[in-house]
């Protein structure tokens, strides 16, 4: 055994490419298709390879945590400032953004849709309507579990169903059970025609869903590629980049939109 | 209603030679295989250690073997990303988020599979076997191998068992392998990619071509070992 592990190391020294950028990014990201558009032109100019690392966002800091990656594309903001304030990041900037949508039944049992507010709609969820949570530590389930908290506290009770699951399976859980989900749009777009529920509210400024770039310090990391993560923070926030993200169609519809003009 | 859209779309995939599928049938072989030829050869030794050898804890061993069966893939994966990652023991390595991760983790959960019901093959042989083979002096060597060729149908079924494993294993693949495409990703990870993605059909017909590959792969097992 220990000789076949040998055999494994010095076959992977032996196969590691030079240079090469392991990304972890968020799974709504990564299903967007957006990398894979935009990846080539950095590959291209860094002349490296991009292995990306779909994870959740609480994951992939993990990871980032770890070592394991050389820079992150998450949506959890919380949780990423604290990340390099403990010093295990570069810096964090934010590259671009979209936003949640609160998705229900269509008859919308718990009049969800007649407020602009989505905490009004939350308070007013409560035994009205089951609601169907990402429970699974991603960005989408802190930026829900940050709303239940600034109404006081995280709710309990059988209709507050904690999937742990991806967004696409919490979809599809929630339309199952006839309840309420808090998704991001680009998901929701994916999995428009393979259920009844529909947007019930948006357009809430509390429900802005921001994207950064976060590269691992390689202070913290040595083995870490310090200056190929850095090289692609500035490329994806470069004028051309940004604007090609903000070309970007899914479904027909602008998904992303580019937040490094200001 | 996506059943039979996911049938046909499994056999499009299939015949349109789209080097995309190739690509991750291809992880997903080159993976499974080189973690059945790790697995394999010291699974077999051990169980014939284990069907001819009486010490004590014999059966200690055994049940604690046979209990890893129901190890979770995904624990496996687990174990074994601490193991592997920057900060574990092992991270020196370097390998997280490779294809010799997933080799790794892959062969460690074959080796129960294939040790377990080599075991109960090579117990089926008659005792008297072994005697005869000495009696016409044969070494240890030799007898071993007259063993493994008595038992061989049993043999077979315990690698096509390790296999099925690990080719349809997806919770290590996914926290090792990192689901990275033309690198990592493999059938059952594209599966769950697709999923994600909504594309049920896709990853229905992804499933069915994964069976094809096992249909082939037994057949092709059976056809080595004769008679």
């Amino acid at each position: 055994m220990r000789l076949v592990l040998l055999c494994f190391t010095a076959a992977v020294c032996a196969a590691a490419p030079a240079d090469e950028l392991r990304l972890a990014a968020t799974t709504s990201l990564d299903n967007s298709g957006l990398l894979e558009y935009l990846l080539p032109d950095f590959e291209r100019r860094c002349r490296c390879k991009v292995r990306v690392v779909a994870a959740g966002s609480g994951k992939a800091l993990a990871f980032g945590r770890n070592g394991d990656v050389d820079a992150l594309i998450t949506h959890a903001p919380e949780k990423e400032k604290q990340f390099v304030e403990d010093g295990f990041g570069l810096f964090r900037r934010p590259v671009m953004e979209n936003d949640f949508v609160l998705v229900g039944p269509p008859q919308d049992p718990a009049n969800a849709g007649k407020y602009a507010d989505i905490a009004e709609a939350f308070q007013n969820l409560a035994g009205k309507g089951r609601f169907v949570s990402r429970g699974d530590d991603s960005g989408t389930h802190q930026k829900e579990t940050a709303l239940w908290d600034a109404l006081g506290g995280r709710p309990e009770g059988k209709w507050y169903v904690q999937a742990g699951a991806g967004m696409g399976r919490t979809l599809l859980m929630a339309d199952e059970l006839r309840a309420y989900t808090l998704s991001d749009r680009g998901t929701y777009l994916a999995f428009r025609g393979k259920t009844a529920n529909r947007i019930v509210l948006q357009n809430d400024p509390r429900l802005r869903n921001v994207y950064s770039v976060t590269p691992v310090n390689p202070a913290r990391h040595p083995h870490v590629r310090g200056v190929l993560a850095r090289r692609f923070a500035e490329w994806i926030l470069s004028a051309e980049v940004q604007r090609r993200i903000g070309e970007y169609r899914y479904f027909g519809e602008t998904l992303f939109y580019p937040v490094s003009a200001d | 209603m996506e059943i039979s859209a996911a049938t046909a779309e499994a056999f499009r995939l299939l015949f349109s030679g789209e080097p995309e599928l190739w690509g991750i049938i291809g992880v997903s072989l080159a993976v499974s295989g080189a973690a059945l030829l790790a697995a394999a050869p010291a699974a077999l030794v051990f169980a014939y250690m284990l069907a001819r050898n009486d010490f004590w804890g014999r059966r200690a061993v055994v049940a604690v073997l046979q209990g890893l069966l129901s190890f979770p893939t995904v624990a496996v994966g687990l174990i074994l990303y601490m193991l592997l990652s920057r900060q574990g023991p092992l991270g020196a390595w370097g390998i997280l988020f490779t294809p010799y991760a997933m080799a790794l983790g892959q062969a460690l959960i074959a080796f129960p599979v294939a040790a377990v019901f080599a075991l109960s093959a090579l117990q089926k042989n008659p005792p008297l076997l072994r005697e005869t083979a000495r009696t016409f002096g044969a070494g240890g060597l030799r007898v071993f191998w007259v063993e493994m060729r008595e038992a061989r149908f049993g043999l077979t079924a315990a690698l096509l068992a390790a296999f099925g494993r690990v080719i349809s294993e997806v919770g290590c693949a996914l926290m090792v392998g990192g689901n990275i495409a033309h690198y990592t990703r493999n059938m059952t990870a594209a599966i769950a990619l697709e999923t994600g993605k909504g594309l049920f059909a896709e990853g229905i017909a992804l499933g069915m071509v994964l069976v094809l590959l096992a249909v082939l792969a037994g057949g092709l097992l059976s056809a080595l070992q004769g008679k």
